[in-house]
């Protein structure tokens, strides 16, 4: 265990309008930690992910990235998202740029690689999750599985410090979600730090190295994935994970 | 439990980070504006023939003397585009979603609305105020009035329908394909797709040129002083012929103005309020 974690998020509250859709949570991602957030739709696990990414303006707590505070107004959130990558639940790819390009942007614009060095990583990242020939197309032409593996190259290609994935595997056939799961392992094991949201419980208890349960915004449950998906000790979780799991 | 909740020490702390940031917002902006206003207005006022400008546009007496003509001649103007403006809407829309028509029965009038804003558009819009204002009356069609009001709308109608339809076919076919294709597999026909799910979509998206189109528009109405009818410029040139003063121009400009202003932030106002309950949370 290192000393300062990641990211380290104290009483976050987030509520739209009268709707609390946060609750006072509070997590603790170490270096190579891989967390994920299991609970159901509506439970408040893409908020939570883009509160991280400060795509939203929280309503009190707070975030840590590195033991600096993020959450601080005075923060320029673009430099904070420079070190996280984010892969979206609707993939979100630019409809108007080929998968090549959606992954060379940001190196290009924000980390001001040149060209020829951001389209060699991206077309080796490309060729390793089997994109190798959609590179010039447009997303349009892909599937839905081909499309998400496109995002999730254009998240890597910044060599982020930290992955938030919101239910990047919810579009793949089993077949690719052993293949995603493989990628996400190595890059596990290569030290990059994950947060991701997922309805896949045979994929939580596989790469998580802590499991979260959330509910009606609350953590409920946190723990190593053996515990908290066999042997829970709330009631709720309990609930959910018989309703989830296959028995 | 979110009523027992109060704001953390922190959270207090930061909201008013966030107030004093946008205080010094507010305050670069004014300080902005006034360098660059009080600048603009220091060289205009400074300049050598100020003065004599001052007395050629901006005399306050030749301003009282013509504004109760003007105000009737706009009246004529406002009229004229409080007509013409829902026929173009209406008209404008139809158009386009003839041409984006599928139906085999509905070719013909696809090709007649390729030629109409093809041709249409060709046309200078004051050449339009001429053919129908001194051209139509001479026909002498049955049932229809011959004054050249009348006639002086109807070609701005006809030349603004072939813009407006323009703008509505460029928002129908920005929508995307997916829209299609779920209203398809929802077993909607083709026109219901497109009055129940890609019109909707296409009008928020075309608000802002539409406006553009509309306060084009409302000054063109202007054009019709060259048809001899007594609308807020002929009105004002007319004083200035006569009393060697060009300040009537400058009290119809601020009376166009005035007419757009308003216009422009009720529609900013009306998209700004579709956007947020729309796309809130679209990530
Ligand atoms: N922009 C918004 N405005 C109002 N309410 C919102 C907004 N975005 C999300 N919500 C509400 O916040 C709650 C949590 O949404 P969130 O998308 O985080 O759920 P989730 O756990 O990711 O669900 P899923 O598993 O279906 O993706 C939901 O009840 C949703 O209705
Ligand atoms: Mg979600």
């Amino acid at each position: 265990m290192s000393a300062v974690p990641v990211i380290e998020v104290r009483g976050l509250r987030k509520t739209y309008g009268e709707r609390v859709v946060l609750d006072d949570v509070s997590l603790t991602v170490g270096v190579g930690d891989v967390v994920c957030l299991i609970g159901s739709s509506g439970s408040g696990k893409s908020t939570l992910l883009r509160c991280l990414d400060l795509l939203e303006q929280i309503d009190d707590g707070v975030i840590e990235l590195d033991g600096r505070e993020i959450s601080d107004p005075l923060v320029d959130p673009r430099e904070v998202r420079r070190s996280i990558g984010m892969v979206f639940q609707a993939y979100n790819l630019f409809p108007h740029l080929s998968v090549l390009d959606n992954c060379t942007l940001a190196p290009r614009k924000v980390h001001g690689r040149s060209r020829s060095e951001a389209e060699a990583t991206a077309r080796d990242l490309l060729v390793r999750f089997g994109l190798g020939e959609h590179v010039d197309q447009h997303p349009d032409r892909l599937s839905g599985g081909q499309q998400q593996r496109a995002a999730l190259v254009r998240a890597l290609c910044t060599s982020p410090r930290l992955l938030l994935l919101d239910e990047i595997t919810a579009a793949l056939d089993p077949e690719l979600v052993g293949e995603v799961l493989d990628i996400v392992r190595e890059l596990a094991y290569g030290g990059t730090t994950m947060v991701l949201a997922t309805h896949e419980m045979a994929f939580a208890r596989e790469v998580a190295t802590r499991v979260c349960f959330l509910d009606g915004g609350r953590i409920v449950e946190s723990g190593p994935p053996d515990q908290v998906l066999f042997d829970p000790e709330h009631q709720r979780t309990r609930e959910f994970l018989r309703r989830v799991l296959p028995q | 439990m979110s009523a027992l909740w109060e704001p953390s020490p922190r959270e207090r702390e930061r909201r008013q980070v966030r107030a004093r940031l946008t205080r010094r917002r507010v305050a670069q902006g004014s300080i902005a504006t006034l360098v660059v206003v009080g600048g603009i207005a220091a060289a205009v006022l400074l300049s050598p023939g100020w003065p004599r400008v001052r007395a050629t546009f901006f005399d306050s007496f030749h301003a009282r003397e013509s504004l109760p003509a003007i105000v009737d001649g706009f009246w004529i103007n406002v009229k004229m585009f409080l007509i013409a403006e829902p026929i173009i809407l209406v008209l404008g829309l139809a158009i386009a979603v003839a041409r984006s028509s599928r139906s085999p029965l509905l070719v013909p009038l696809r090709g007649l609305a390729i030629v109409y804003t093809d041709v249409v558009r060709g046309i200078p819009t004051l050449l339009l105020v001429f053919l129908f204002a001194f051209g139509m009356p001479e026909l002498g069609l049955a049932g229809l009035p011959d004054g050249a009001f009348f006639w002086a709308t109807v070609a701005l109608v006809v030349s603004y329908s072939a813009y407006v339809a323009e703008v509505f076919r460029s928002g129908i076919e920005s929508v995307h394909p997916s829209q299609w294709l779920s209203a398809e597999a929802l077993a909607l026909s083709r026109g219901q797709a497109l009055r129940h799910v890609v019109v909707p979509q296409a009008v928020r998206r075309v608000v802002p040129p539409l406006l553009n189109d509309f306060v084009s528009l409302q000054k063109d109405t202007a054009l019709v002083a060259s048809v001899s009818i007594f609308d807020a410029l002929f009105t004002a040139r007319d004083y200035a012929n006569y009393n060697f003063n060009y300040t009537p121009y400058v009290v119809v400009a601020c009376f166009f103005v005035a007419m757009t202003v308003p216009l422009a932030r009720l529609c900013d106002a009306l998209a700004a309020r579709i956007a947020r309950r729309e796309r809130a949370g679209a990530r």
